[in-house]
Order: C-alpha cells, then sequence, then structure tokens
C-alpha cells in the first residue's frame, strides 16, 4: 500500500467542490496531532506526564475527517484515545498539554490528566476512562438537544447560533462493541416516540482493543453491519486512510441523522501506528503489519493530493506545515512544564461539589486527628 | 395544607417542580404509562406528555447514563430506579461519572441529577429488592445521599435535590410509602440537604437514626420508662451528613445509640460512631450503640422481621446504654 494507492476524488464529490483552503485545513489539523502526539510520548518517556497516556498517531483523519462534517454546537463525547479529540474540536496544545502534566493551566487543571479531557466552550464532553461507559452519556447528550428543541425552545446550553437540530457523536472503540451500556445505548437510541435521538456511534475499528484482536474478542467482527442492524440503525462503513472519502461518506451520512433526528452507526476503520498505551509490548502483532498501514498513511496521502493533484500546495509549503506544528506543541511543552502545579488548597477538595463540605478539607479536624481539638488539650 | 402519604407527597413535589421548569424531566422502567411501580409518578405522562415522562426498557445503566449526559445537556434529569438492588448494573454511571465530573472537569461540567430509588425492607419483598445500600454512595466523593422519614420532609427533600447542583441519590424507605400520612402543604418548599431533624428533643440519651427506622424508633420510644429522656435524631441527610447536630446532642447527653437497616459491619452507623468518639470522646458516659441489620443476606420475608431492628430490640438497645 502506498500514497499512489489513493484514489483521486471523483470531480463531483463532496471533497472535490470543497476550496483548497479546507483541505489545507484537514492537512495541517491532522499535522499538528501527528506532532503534538511525538512530543507527548517523550514527555512520557521522560516521566514528564504521569499515569496513563494513549496517543493517537494514526487515527488523525478520524476526528479531523468528521469533525469537518459537524456544526461546532454538535456535542462529542469520546473514550480515553482522546488528545486528537481535543486538539481537533480547538482545545488550545497548551492547555491539552497541561492537563497530561497534571499542571493548573490544564483543561481541567491538571484533574482529568490524559484520559479525561473536557472542553464544555468547545462541546467535547469528556474523554472516559470506562470501555464503552460513554455511550449513553452521549445517548443523554443527543436527547437533551432535541428536549432542548421541541420542549423548551430556546438553547440554554449551546451557543446561541447553534442550529435547532443537532447531532451528538460517540467515540469508541472496536472494543466497546463488547460491553453492554453499548448496547443497552444502541436499543434506547432507536425507541419510536421515547429516546429516539440523533446520535452518531461512530466506531474507531483499530482492530485492536489493548492486546486483544477485533476477531478474538468480537463476533460478528466480519461484519459488523449486524450490529446496527440488530436495532434497526442506519449503518455506514468507511476507513480513514483517504481523509477526503471518509469526508465524501460520512458527511451525507451525518446530515441525514441531523434533519431526521435519528442515530447511525460508522464502522471506521483505522489504524494506530504506536501501542494501546506507553507500556504495550506489542506481542499481538508483526511489525510488517504496523509498517504496511503506515505506507499508506492519511496524511501522506492527502499531502499527495494537494501537492500532485489539486496542485494547492508546493513541497516546500508542506515542510512549513509540519514545522509550524513541531513549533506549537513544543511551545505546548515548554508551556506544561513551566506551568504552575495545583496547590492542596486550592485544588484537593474544590470542585467535589458545588459547596465544598466540611470534612473534604484536609486542613480541618479531619487530619488523621492531629487538629482534634480534644487532643490538644 | 393536605393530608398525604409519602408516595403523594412525591409526586406533588414531582409535579411542582416539573411545572415550575421545563428542564425537569423523568425516565425510567414503567414510570410513565404504568405511573411506576410503587405508582409514584402516577398521572405524570398524562399531564407532562412522553417526552417528559419518559418510559424505558429495563437498562439501568443504559438509564443512569442517558440521564447523566442530559444533565451534561443542561437538564436536570430524575431517574428512577425500580429497587434499590437494580442500582448494581448502573452503579458505574453513577460513581465512575456522575460523581466525578465536576472534579474532572474542574467544575465546568455538573450533573444536577436526582436519582430516586425505593429503597429498604419492610414490605415482604425479596433481597435486591429489601436492601439498605445507602453507605456504598455515602462512600462516593461527589454523590450526596438523602433519605427522607416523613411525608413532609420527603417532598422538602425532593425539591431540594432536584434544585441541587450535584447529583443527588434519593432513596424512599418502601416501608412507609403508604403506612402513614402527615399534613404536607400545598405550597413548594424546600428541606435543606444536609440538615438532620430533631425528632423529639431529650436529655439522657441520643439516638440517631434515619429513613423508616425512623418511625420504629418513634414506636420504641413510646415503650420506655418515663424518667428516661431521649433524644431521636433523624438525620433526613446520609452525605453530607449533620454532624453538628449529632455532636451537640451527644455532647449533651453523654449516650448514644444507632439504629438502622443496613447490615451492622461498615453500615453508615460506624462513620457516627466514630465521628462521635472524636468529637464527644470526653463526654460519653456509654460506650456508642448500634442496633442494625444483621452480616447476612437481607432474608426473605418469613425472616425479614426478624432482621429489621424493630421497637423491641431498639429499645432493649437504649436501655443497656442508659444502664452502663
Amino acid at each position: 500500500m502506498g500514497a499512489t494507492q489513493t484514489q483521486v476524488p471523483p470531480a463531483d464529490s463532496l471533497s472535490a467542490k470543497l476550496p483548497d483552503e479546507t483541505l489545507v485545513g484537514w492537512l495541517k489539523d491532522m499535522i499538528l496531532i501527528r506532532e503534538f502526539e511525538l512530543r507527548t510520548m517523550a514527555a512520557y518517556q521522560q516521566a514528564k506526564i504521569g499515569g496513563f497516556c494513549h496517543v493517537y498517531i494514526g487515527q488523525e483523519p478520524v476526528v479531523v475527517g468528521t469533525f469537518a462534517a459537524l456544526q461546532h454546537a454538535d456535542p462529542i463525547v469520546t473514550a480515553y484515545r482522546d488528545h486528537g479529540h481535543a486538539l481537533a474540536r480547538g482545545m488550545h496544545p497548551n492547555a491539552c498539554m497541561a492537563e497530561m502534566y497534571g499542571k493548573l493551566p490544564g483543561c481541567a487543571k491538571g484533574k482529568g490528566g490524559s484520559m479525561h479531557m473536557f472542553d464544555k466552550p468547545n462541546n467535547l464532553f469528556g474523554g472516559h476512562g470506562i470501555v464503552g461507559a460513554q455511550t449513553p452519556l452521549g445517548l443523554g447528550l443527543a436527547f437533551a438537544a432535541r428536549y432542548e428543541n421541541e420542549v423548551i425552545g430556546e438553547a440554554i446550553n449551546y451557543n446561541q447560533d447553534a442550529p435547532a437540530k443537532r447531532v451528538a457523536l460517540v467515540f469508541l472503540g472496536d472494543g466497546a462493541m463488547n460491553q453492554g451500556a453499548f448496547h443497552e445505548a444502541l436499543n434506547l437510541s432507536n425507541l419510536p416516540g421515547q429516546l429516539r435521538s440523533p446520535i452518531i456511534f461512530i466506531v474507531e475499528n483499530n482492530k485492536y482493543s489493548m492486546g486483544t484482536s477485533i476477531d478474538r474478542g468480537t463476533t460478528m467482527a466480519h461484519d459488523m453491519k449486524v450490529k446496527a442492524d440488530a436495532y434497526g440503525i442506519d449503518y455506514l462503513e468507511t476507513e480513514a486512510f483517504d481523509i477526503t472519502r471518509l469526508y465524501d461518506d460520512f458527511k451525507p451520512f451525518a446530515d441525514a441523522c441531523r434533519e431526521e433526528q435519528k442515530p447511525g452507526f460508522v464502522n471506521l476503520h483505522c489504524y494506530r501506528y504506536q501501542g494501546h498505551s506507553m507500556s504495550d509490548p506489542q506481542k499481538y502483532r508483526e511489525k510488517t503489519e504496523v509498517e504496511e498501514y503506515q505506507g499508506n498513511d492519511a496524511i501522506d496521502n492527502l499531502t499527495h493530493h494537494l501537492v500532485n493533484e489539486r496542485k494547492a500546495l508546493t513541497e516546500d509549503d508542506v515542510k512549513t506545515i509540519r514545522k509550524d506544528a513541531k513549533d506549537v506543541s513544543k511551545e505546548a511543552q515548554k508551556f506544561a512544564e513551566e506551568a504552575p502545579e495545583p496547590s492542596i488548597e486550592g485544588e484537593l477538595y474544590s470542585d467535589v461539589y458545588a459547596n465544598i463540605q466540611p470534612n473534604l478539607s484536609p486542613m480541618d479536624h479531619y487530619r488523621h486527628g492531629s487538629t482534634n481539638a480534644l487532643l490538644e488539650d | 395544607m393536605a393530608s398525604l402519604t409519602l408516595v403523594q407527597a412525591i409526586n406533588l413535589a414531582l409535579i411542582q417542580e416539573m411545572e415550575a421548569d421545563d428542564r425537569v424531566l423523568i425516565l425510567g422502567e414503567d414510570v410513565g404509562k404504568n405511573g411506576g411501580v410503587f405508582r409514584v409518578t402516577e398521572g405524570l405522562h398524562e399531564r407532562f406528555g412522553a417526552k417528559r415522562v419518559v418510559d424505558t426498557p429495563l437498562a439501568e445503566s443504559g438509564i443512569m447514563g442517558s440521564a447523566i449526559g442530559l444533565a451534561m445537556g443542561g437538564l436536570r434529569p430524575i431517574p428512577e430506579i425500580q429497587f434499590e438492588g437494580f442500582m448494581g448494573p448502573a452503579y458505574d454511571q453513577l460513581t465512575n461519572h456522575a460523581a466525578r465530573y465536576r472534579s474532572r472537569s474542574r467544575g465546568s461540567i455538573t450533573i444536577p441529577m436526582t436519582v430516586r430509588v425505593p429503597v429498604g425492607g419492610g414490605i415482604h419483598a425479596p433481597e435486591l429488592h429489601s436492601d439498605s445500600p445507602e453507605a456504598i454512595y455515602a462512600h462516593t466523593p461527589g454523590l450526596k445521599v438523602v433519605m427522607p422519614s416523613s411525608p413532609y420532609d420527603a417532598k422538602g427533600l425532593l425539591i431540594s435535590a432536584i434544585r441541587d447542583p450535584d447529583p443527588v441519590v434519593f432513596f424512599e424507605p418502601k416501608r412507609i410509602y403508604r403506612s402513614f400520612r402527615e399534613e404536607v402543604p400545598e405550597d413548594e418548599y424546600t428541606v435543606p440537604i444536609g440538615k438532620a431533624k430533631i425528632v423529639e428533643e431529650g436529655s439522657d440519651l441520643t439516638v440517631v437514626t434515619w429513613g423508616a427506622s425512623t418511625v420504629q424508633c418513634i414506636e420504641a420510644m413510646d415503650s420506655l420508662p418515663e424518667d428516661l429522656s431521649v433524644e431521636l435524631i433523624d438525620l433526613r441527610t446520609i452525605y453530607p451528613w449533620d454532624e453538628e447536630t449529632v455532636v451537640e446532642s451527644v455532647n449533651k447527653t453523654g449516650r448514644c445509640v444507632i439504629v438502622h437497616e443496613a447490615p451492622k459491619t461498615a453500615g453508615f452507623g460506624a462513620e457516627v460512631a466514630t465521628v462521635i468518639q472524636e468529637r464527644c470522646f470526653l463526654k460519653l458516659q456509654a460506650p456508642v450503640q448500634r442496633v442494625a441489620g444483621f452480616d447476612t443476606v437481607m432474608p426473605y420475608y418469613k425472616l425479614e422481621l426478624e432482621y429489621l431492628p424493630d421497637a423491641a430490640r431498639i429499645g432493649k438497645g437504649i436501655l443497656e446504654c442508659a444502664a452502663y
């Protein structure tokens, strides 16, 4: 496989009609995620990022291509491989990196970390650590959007210029197919007259849930359409290796879910180049498999299209884009390293409840009894 | 003012909050057309329509997860879980999601959700339909846990819960759903979360309890010697619980008996007793006593009344503590 294998989008396709700058924007977004994640890996290996860390390298076109077909007011939830979603949704790289460093200017003051990117102004309702458990949350967001339109009749939670009809996106790994919450949400999402909701379940089918290949963990993995069919939900199968094809397939599908306020299921073939997390020996796949996918890289393919077919960019332009992305990522790391640490007084017990409860405080009499008034006598 | 059962008081609170605020909606198994397994939501489907009183299938993880998503989306959902034992499938969503979003998102995403759950024994139901798991949820930072013991408190506490900015688990003791009536004001009012109620004032001994056990304690007090002055405290909120009222009372009386339905070991009474020894140690005249359920699976109905603390057991515990 290689860049030469990709097809030039047909002249009448949706993406072919988009202006050069839109596709150049996609390339920039994908390269930024790639470079940012390379920085993330380096920082993790230097033990500057704690906890666990799952990078998005290889899957960049999934978020860039699907978000391009959405409105900013459409709510999104995802799983724990979420840095790409945050950046593509508009989170500042500094806030994203600082969050992983556990630092105060992180998107959640360093309280969430790598797996829990929240960005309410950008309608990103979190990365989530329990596989598949985010699915019903997305359903609730979709139902809330419909409820807001149909019952309340005015915007309560989103930008006032949000479209009346919104659609929610839930991103899942292929491993989520095996979880109960996923199936409950699919069933609920298409119940006529009840919770039927404008929600698109996007399965980022990268072939592996941690070290278990989809064939070993999921029945009927060779024919995922049956899972959507079981709930009467519209099905789309597409791939991320060519972002123009992804956009061309996904845009009309998403538009229909929005317009008809109905659910959809997308089996989106993609591939992660790195391990599941930063400590994955990758015994479950051959190096040659990874190399084969790397030879059909979406960034390379779009670069080829923009340079050789659209002639919208020169090779030098691409070098500049890559350098800019490196600089932004480097700056993000510098920002995170220099950012202030969270304080015990400020962050240890705040934001657990709207009002601080007395025994949440490490400063009061609950501190191992050491400030118990009875012991001071 | 009308004389209402606890079920009717909750039903009234739901109607009034739904009328006052379009963002309030109910979802759960049979809450709509059927009016709920205990008929708590009777009439609401007709009144507010299927979009605001949403019938769902039996799928607790999906119900709880969807409700959390609704709250993230700016609404004020009230999911109903039919019995406390059915919280199991929803536990992941409640504790790993709802309880943590305020913290995880530095307060930008909050979950103003009230989970209504019938709780406890005494209605001749089997286990999973008679349990008292309040300590589990009180042990989950980010959740509030409420359990009323009377129709008046039920209405006021439920309105507080619905208006609360954080997720509240609202346990409704089934045993007293219809067992007695009480005058309940027609107008809306709130009973604050986190504030206990001194049901009866006294000076010799403090009894701390909550939920349906409050009624058993009142009954027990009727048969105590007249010269024994007992102060009865109904916590009403299990978390954040009203330490000050309890500590003040025990510092006054020097003796305390804690009564609850849940198994004794690691029940919420253990927390109350610990705080009493931390804060009332020098005033204590006797060891803190617990009259609680046994450390066993909730028995089937033939032995149910042996398990539940009744007036006789509570009275015995009080007399032992008083005589120490």
